[in-house]
């Protein structure tokens, strides 16, 4: 066997590693380990590829390549092991940034090394295709980190003639692709750099915080599909492989989440959603009452209760009130009460946000229960506890058509016989709506910190 | 159109299919990780970046690649020790605890 047919075959391997790890995913016991397999699979690519050739020599720069790695090495792994798990979204964010960073480089040197022999237009536009798309992933999730970490605003930030910009931002990256594929100038590749970095950040500003989940998702898609044209241009299969099986899973996630929000894509990513805060429908809505109660009345009706539902919600991570909960959680399963917890899908600020933050207060996952799921299980439940939770749990969703958040399918708190909403204040949730189920005579308001709260509430239910 | 294209171009189409097919069995709990996931998985544009680096004739490409091969490695390496680290955490209700708690309820009951 040929060196180049080993190699080949070794690469194979690490992608046939891939995929089984994504497979591993479809269960919570094999996850990691089929995460360990993937890992092996890469490192058995890198490898390889050190022994590879390229236009018939060994790899140049070797030194060169090894103090990148090393370089690399050094950040990733801290800041991957040490970073408050609570930063998890804004981590997903720029690891998946700095790949389409690196997609749209090798893009480019390729075209670079290439130029000189004239390459066919296919060629090129494959190059065009992996240097816009990796950028505005860059880019774009720069702006999504900066959203998260709350270097900036995570309400939509909008200006006159947005969309006309935008637009134009737009057009300008296609009229760039044309005019270099029937010129093929290296120039202009630098200008399509420029216009894709400006058109992911425009893309961007004006996402608001809780429709990040969808864009986080789609910008891991983009940067899967940035890898799969870097890997036409460089005729490497397994790049191909790589790339497409995360551009469709990032797809397909993405379409998920938008259905979970029960609008379409491009009114998610287009709308500036939650931008304008309305002070409530109707003039009376200020005076409207709503009952509130203390911690220890919380308590005392949680003594009575033999079924209680928590319906966390993006809050609960804000607060830092996962523990809280689960001992909670705990102290009531004691007492024989039965405890799960209610997931939306799109609760948080990233796919499954919820699960990861339960999981990391050691909530067994057999406890955290699907929408749909959860749903026929609220109409037997004593209690119903929204915790940090608002747009997820509002009937307007169900029957009012005039409502934003019409069509988004809800975890039905008011299924169950009563209901605790714990909440800072009576501002409205992210999309600035009312939400009719504080008003709701099964509802009792607990103020205050939600932290703060749980932690009064496991005293009471401990002195019981 | 070449056949190489037309190859590459097959690979494309039937990973698009496999990707679909496996993903839409992952359940909604693990969704995080398999983001992540996914995330170090397009982490192998490492091979790539080793690949241009490796071939580089002039500043504007070492440069260029170098940097690739850095960024690269942040997204492969952080990919998988992220995500490792979220799935450490799902455990499942512990055999005893459950024992535990369904003891406790006979008791109360």
């Amino acid at each position: 066997m040929s060196r180049g047919t080993l190699i080949d075959l070794l690469y194979l391997v690490a992608a046939l590693t891939f995929i089984l790890a994504l497979k591993g995913l479809g269960s919570p016991k094999r996850a990691r380990q089929g995460n360990m397999v993937a890992a092996a699979g890469m490192l058995l690519a890198v490898v390889a590829t050190f022994f590879n050739r390229v236009d018939g020599h060994p790899l140049h720069h070797v030194l060169l390549i090894v103090l990148g790695m090393a370089v690399g090495l050094v950040v990733a792994v801290p800041t991957a092991r040490f970073v408050q798990m609570t930063a998890m979204p804004q981590l997903v964010a720029i690891f998946n940034g700095v790949g389409g960073g690196a997609a749209c480089l090798v893009s480019l040197t390729e075209f670079i090394h290439i130029k000189s022999t004239k390459p066919a237009t296919y060629v090129v536009l494959e190059v065009l295709l992996g240097v816009l798309i990796g950028t505005v992933s860059f880019s774009g999730s720069a702006i999504a980190f900066a959203k998260l970490q709350e270097l900036m605003t995570g309400r939509p930030i909008t200006y006159a003639g947005q969309q006309v910009i935008n637009a134009l931002v737009g057009l300008a990256a296609l009229a760039v692709i044309v005019i270099t594929l029937v010129t093929s100038s290296t120039a202009l590749l630098w200008v399509l750099l420029v216009v894709a970095f400006v058109l992911g950040i425009a893309f961007v500003l004006p996402i608001g915080g809780a429709d990040v989940p969808v864009l986080i998702s789609l910008l891991n898609s983009f940067t899967g599909l940035a890898v799969a044209a870097s890997g036409f241009t460089l005729g490497s299969n397994l790049l191909i492989v790589a790339g497409t099986l995360v551009g469709a899973s990032g797809t397909l996630l993405t379409m998920l989440m938008s259905k979970a929000m029960g609008r379409s894509l491009p009114n998610i990513l287009f709308s500036a959603f939650g931008s304008v805060v309305t002070a409530g429908t109707g003039a009376g809505a200020e005076q409207r009452t709503v009952r509130s109660g203390s911690p220890e009345d919380v308590a005392v009706m949680l003594g009575f209760a033999s079924r209680v539902v928590f319906i966390p919600g993006y809050g609960l991570a804000v607060a830092q009130a996962q523990n809280v909960l689960r001992e909670l959680a705990e102290n009531l399963e004691k007492k024989g009460v039965e405890v799960f917890y209610a997931i939306h899908p799109v609760a948080g600020r990233m796919p499954g946000h919820m699960n990861v933050l339960l999981a990391e207060a050691n909530v067994p996952y057999d406890d955290l229960i699907e929408m749909d799921e959860a749903n026929s299980e609220l109409e037997s439940a004593d209690v119903a506890i929204v915790v940090g939770a608002n747009d997820t749990v509002n009937p307007a969703a169900n029957d009012d058509p005039g409502s934003p958040i019409y069509g988004m399918p809800i975890i039905h708190a008011d299924a169950a016989e009563n209901v605790i909403f714990m909440k800072r204040s009576m501002r409205p949730g992210f999309a600035g709506i009312d939400n009719e189920l504080l008003y709701n005579p099964k509802t009792t308001l607990v103020f205050g910190d939600a932290k703060d709260t749980l932690t009064k509430i496991v005293a009471a239910v401990k002195a019981s | 159109m070449t056949n190489v294209l037309l190859q590459y171009a097959t690979v494309f189409v039937l990973s698009v299919f496999v990707g679909i097919e496996i993903i839409s069995k992952v359940p909604s709990i693990l969704h995080t990780p398999l983001m992540s996931g996914s995330n170090a998985i397009h982490g192998v544009i490492l091979v790539g970046s080793m690949l241009i680096l490796g071939a580089a004739n002039t500043n504007a490409e070492e440069v260029l690649g170098f940097l690739a091969v850095i960024l690269a490695t942040l997204n492969v390496v952080g990919g998988f020790v992220v995500t490792d680290r979220m799935l450490e955490m799902f455990k499942p209700r512990t055999p005893r605890a459950k024992a535990d708690a369904d003891a406790q309820k006979g008791a109360d009951s």
